[in-house]
C-alpha cells in the first residue's frame, strides 16, 4: 500500500495502541498534524509544550502505559527538555515525538532548528533523528520497545518535515509493520540469576534486624501484590521511597512509611541500624541515604534492579541481582520457601518491638494552629486524604506540600502518588494531574501543589477546562518558595533572599476562573472541609482552591545535607 | 600531574557499535556526562561495514571500571564490549617530526630504525617519521628524541584479544 511518512506515523502510533496524544503543532511537525484529524487517537492540544510531557508523564504513572507527546521542532524541542529528564530520572516510559525541520535544512541554522537529538541524547534512554520515510514504522515501533522494557524511560523520535509532508516525494513510501523488535544492542535481562536469588534468600533468612528497602521499580514492574507476600511471608518491615509511596499499602502493620531527608524517624533509622537491606527497584539516592559514608554502616545489602548499573553505582552490594523486580521477588519467594520460610526465619521480636518502640515515640507531628492564624499545611492535607476516596490520585510538584503529601497521605493504593523524585520538577503537579485523569478518567485526580510551582504551569487548567478535564487543584498557598525558605531559615541564619512571593498576587481565585476553573480561597480550619466537598462534587470543569497557609511552618524530620541519617532532626525543638 | 601512559592505571576498553550517524558522540558524550576520563580514543569500521569498533583508554582512578562498562552498555547502539586489559595485543602510530642538525641526523635515523620506523618526509632541518608501536615504546621513542621533537601525533590505543 502506498503512503506517505505522516501518514504512516499516526497508523504506526495506532498500532502501538496509542490512545491520546498530548501536544501542541508548528511549522515542522505540521504535516503530521492532518492526518490526525482523521485518526481515532484522542489529542489533547496543551498551552505549552512542557505540560504536554508532564501530562505524557502522568498519564504514564496512572496508566502503566507509555505516554506520547508530540510538539514541533526548536524551541518547542527545547520545552519539553525538561519533561524528558524528569522521565529519565524517573523512569517513566514516554515517547515524545518532534518536528524537525527538512533534511535539506539541517546543519544550516534554519528556522525553528536545534539539534534536538543532541541536546537530549543524555537525558533520553534513545532517541534518533530519522532521515528516512520508510524507516517511520520501524523506529516507532522500536521507540515503544525500548521505552517500555528493561529499565523504563523516555525516547525521542526527531522527524524532519519533508519525510512526512505528502506533498514532498521524499515522503512517499510503501506501508509495512515490522512483525518484531530486533535490536542487537538491546536485550533487557529480566530474570534474575537462581544461584544469587539462593544467595540473597539465605542472606535473609540469617538477618536478625531486616529491612525491605522499596523503589519505583517495584510500581514500574507491577510488583505490588509481589511485594507484600515476600513482606508477609517473611515478617520484614518495609519502607517506600518517595517513588514507591503506595507500593505496599501504608495501612500495612509492616508498612513503615518513607525514608530519606524528610522520612519519619522509625523509616530512616530502622534503615540507618539494619543488618540486611534488601534493596528492590531502588537506586540509593542521596536523598535516601545522606552522608554516604555513614549510611546504615552496618547493613549487608542485596540489591534488585533490572538495570546492571544500578548495582554498585552508589553502594557495592553482598549480592547484586539484576532482574525485573516482580519476577525477582516472585523466585525469591519460592527461594525462601525452599529454606523452610516462613518457619526457618530468625526470632526478631527484639527488632520489631524496637521498630514499634520508634513508631510510638516518634510520630508525624505538627501544632494545629490556633483560631484566627493561617492554616497548617499538614491539616489541610489530612482533611483532604479524609475526604477523598482511597484510591484518589494524588499528584504534587516538588518542595515543602511535596514532603508534607508524602508524609501525611495514606497510600494504600499503587498508582496513586504522582510526582517528580529524582529532577525535582517544580511545575510538575498541574499537568501530571491532568494527564492522570486523562488516563484514569474513573479516578478522583487531585493536584497538591505549592505557590510557586502552580505559577510555572498553571496555564495547563486552560488545557483541562477547554478539554473537560476535572481536575482538582489544591495550592498550599504560603507566599514563600517555601523549601527554599525553609533552608534560609535553619542554615542561612534567616537572611531570606528571593524567596517572597506575596499571598494574592496573583489572586489565584480569580485566575483559576479566568481559566475556566471553579475558584475558591479558604483561610480558617472551618472552611476547610465545606471547600473540599464542594470541589469534589464538580465533574465537569477543574477547582482550584487556594489555602492560605502557614509560611513558618517548615517540613519535619529533616536530615540536614551532608548529614548523617543517624543526624536526623525530629521536629523544630530538636536541635 | 599524571600525563605519560606509563604513570596512570589505563584500561583498554573495545566497544562494538553500530555504525551510524551519532554514535561516537553517544560514546563521548556518556563519558564527559559520568566524568570518566578518557586518555584516548579510536574509532574505524570494522571487516563488517554495519558495525565500528571504537577503543577507548580509560583513566581506571575516574571511575570504577565496572560501573563504565555497565553505563556503556546501556546505549542502545553498542552492541558488544570487551575489557582488554592484559590479553590483548595493541599497537599505536605515531609519527614525529624532528629537528636535526648535521651530528644528530644518524643518531635520529638510528633510533627510528631502532623503533622500526619510516621517514616519511624530510626538508632542510627537519625529518617526519612514522612509529608503530606499543605505546611505551612510542613514549620511549619521544623521550629519546627530547627536546628535537618539534611535534608529534598519535592515534590513540587500538587493540585485539589475544587469540
Amino acid at each position: 500500500m502506498k503512503t506517505n511518512g505522516g501518514a504512516a506515523l499516526i497508523k504506526s502510533l495506532e498500532l502501538e495502541g496509542v490512545d491520546v496524544i498530548f501536544g501542541l503543532p508548528g511549522g515542522a511537525i505540521l504535516p503530521v498534524y492532518d492526518p490526525i484529524i482523521d485518526s481515532p487517537i484522542r489529542h489533547i492540544l496543551v498551552r505549552h509544550e512542557q505540560g504536554a510531557g508532564h501530562m505524557a508523564e502522568g498519564y504514564a504513572h496512572a496508566t502503566g502505559r507509555p505516554g506520547v507527546a508530540m510538539v514541533t521542532s526548536g524551541p518547542a524541542a527545547t520545552n519539553i527538555v525538561t519533561p524528558l529528564a524528569d522521565a529519565y530520572m524517573d523512569s517513566i516510559p514516554l515517547v515524545v515525538i518532534t518536528g524537525q525541520v527538512g533534511t535539506a535544512g539541517i546543519g544550516t541554522d534554519a528556522f525553528q532548528e536545534v539539534d534536538t537529538v543532541g541536546i537530549t541524547r543524555s537525558i533520553t534512554k534513545h532517541n534518533e533523528l530519522v532521515t528516512n520515510a520508510e524507516d517511520i514504522p520501524r523506529v516507532i515501533r522500536e521507540a515503544f520497545h525500548i521505552a517500555t522494557t528493561g529499565r523504563p524511560g523516555p525516547v525521542l523520535v526527531d522527524i524532519p518535515k519533508d519525510i512526512v509532508d505528502p506533498t514532498n516525494p521524499r515522503s512517499a513510501m510503501e506501508w509495512y509493520w515490522p512483525d518484531s523488535v530486533d535490536l542487537r544492542g538491546y536485550k533487557p535481562i529480566t530474570h534474575g540469576d537462581p544461584e544469587l536469588v539462593k544467595a540473597a534468600a539465605e542472606l535473609i533468612s540469617r538477618a536478625q534486624k531486616p529491612v525491605l528497602y522499596v523503589g519505583g521499580g517495584v510500581l514500574k514492574a507491577r510488583g505490588s501484590e509481589a511485594l507484600v507476600a515476600l513482606a508477609e511471608l517473611v515478617d520484614i518491615p518495609v519502607v517506600t521511597t518517595l517513588m514507591a509511596r503506595g507500593a505496599i499499602p501504608d495501612d500495612h502493620p509492616l508498612c513503615l512509611g518513607m525514608p530519606g531527608m524528610h522520612g519519619n524517624y522509625t523509616a530512616v533509622t530502622a534503615m540507618q541500624q539494619s543488618d540486611l537491606l534488601i534493596s528492590l527497584g531502588a537506586r540509593f539516592d542521596d536523598r535516601v541515604t545522606g552522608k554516604l559514608d555513614a549510611f546504615a554502616p552496618d547493613a549487608k545489602i542485596i540489591h534488585v534492579d533490572i538495570d546492571p548499573a544500578e548495582l554498585g553505582k552508589v553502594r557495592r552490594p553482598d549480592v547484586g541481582i539484576v532482574g525485573d523486580c516482580r519476577l525477582v521477588i516472585v523466585d525469591l519467594i519460592e527461594a525462601l520457601r525452599t529454606l523452610g520460610a516462613p518457619e526457618n526465619q530468625p526470632d526478631r521480636s527484639a527488632w520489631k518491638s524496637t521498630i514499634s518502640g520508634w513508631q510510638e515515640k516518634y510520630p508525624l507531628q505538627y501544632e494545629q494552629s490556633e483560631a484566627g492564624e493561617l492554616l497548617k499545611p499538614q491539616y489541610v492535607l489530612e482533611q483532604l486524604r479524609d475526604n477523598t476516596p482511597s484510591d484518589c490520585i494524588v499528584t504534587s510538584g516538588v518542595g515543602q506540600h511535596q514532603m508534607w503529601t508524602s508524609q501525611y497521605w495514606k497510600f494504600n493504593h499503587p498508582y496513586t502518588w504522582i510526582n517528580s523524585g529524582g529532577l525535582g520538577t517544580m511545575g510538575f503537579s498541574v499537568p501530571a494531574a491532568i494527564g492522570a485523569k486523562v488516563g484514569r478518567p474513573d479516578r478522583m485526580v487531585w493536584a497538591v501543589d505549592g505557590d510557586g510551582c502552580f505559577q510555572m504551569t498553571a496555564q495547563e487548567l486552560v488545557t483541562a477546562a477547554a478539554e473537560r478535564i476535572p481536575v482538582k487543584v489544591a495550592i498550599l498557598n504560603n507566599a514563600y518558595l517555601g523549601m527554599v525558605r525553609q533552608w534560609q531559615e535553619m542554615f542561612y541564619e534567616e537572611r531570606y533572599s528571593e524567596v517572597y512571593l506575596s499571598p494574592d498576587l496573583p489572586d489565584y481565585k480569580m485566575w483559576a476562573e479566568a481559566m475556566g476553573c471553579v475558584g475558591m480561597r479558604v483561610e480558617s480550619p472551618e472552611e476547610v472541609l465545606p471547600a473540599i466537598e464542594k470541589a469534589n462534587e464538580i465533574d465537569d470543569r477543574p477547582v482550584v482552591i487556594d489555602f492560605r497557609t502557614d509560611a513558618a511552618e517548615k517540613v519535619f524530620p529533616m536530615v540536614p545535607a551532608g548529614k548523617s541519617n543517624s543526624d536526623i532532626v525530629v521536629g523544630p525543638e530538636d536541635k | 600531574m599524571k600525563t605519560s601512559t606509563s604513570n596512570t592505571v589505563h584500561h583498554i576498553v573495545s566497544a562494538l557499535v553500530e555504525n551510524k550517524p551519532g554514535v561516537l558522540a553517544r560514546v563521548a558524550g556518556l563519558f564527559a556526562r559520568r566524568g570518566f576520563n578518557i586518555y584516548s580514543l579510536a574509532v574505524a569500521p570494522t571487516n563488517d561495514d554495519e558495525f565500528s569498533r571504537i577503543t577507548i583508554v580509560v583513566d581506571a582512578e575516574s571511575a570504577p571500571l565496572e560501573q563504565i562498562v555497565r553505563q556503556l552498555d546501556k546505549l542502545i547502539n553498542v552492541i558488544e564490549i570487551e575489557v582488554l586489559d592484559n590479553m590483548a595485543v595493541e599497537r599505536e602510530l605515531m609519527l614525529v617530526t624532528v629537528r636535526v642538525s648535521a651530528e644528530s641526523r644518524s643518531e635520529t635515523l638510528a633510533a627510528t630504525a631502532d623503533y622500526n620506523g619510516v621517514v616519511l618526509d624530510e626538508g632542510g632541518d627537519l625529518i617526519t617519521v612514522s612509529l608503530g608501536g606499543t605505546s611505551a615504546a612510542l613514549d620511549a621513542f619521544t623521550e629519546r628524541m627530547g627536546d628535537s621533537v618539534v611535534a608529534y601525533q598519535r592515534t590513540g590505543r587500538v587493540a585485539l584479544p589475544r587469540i
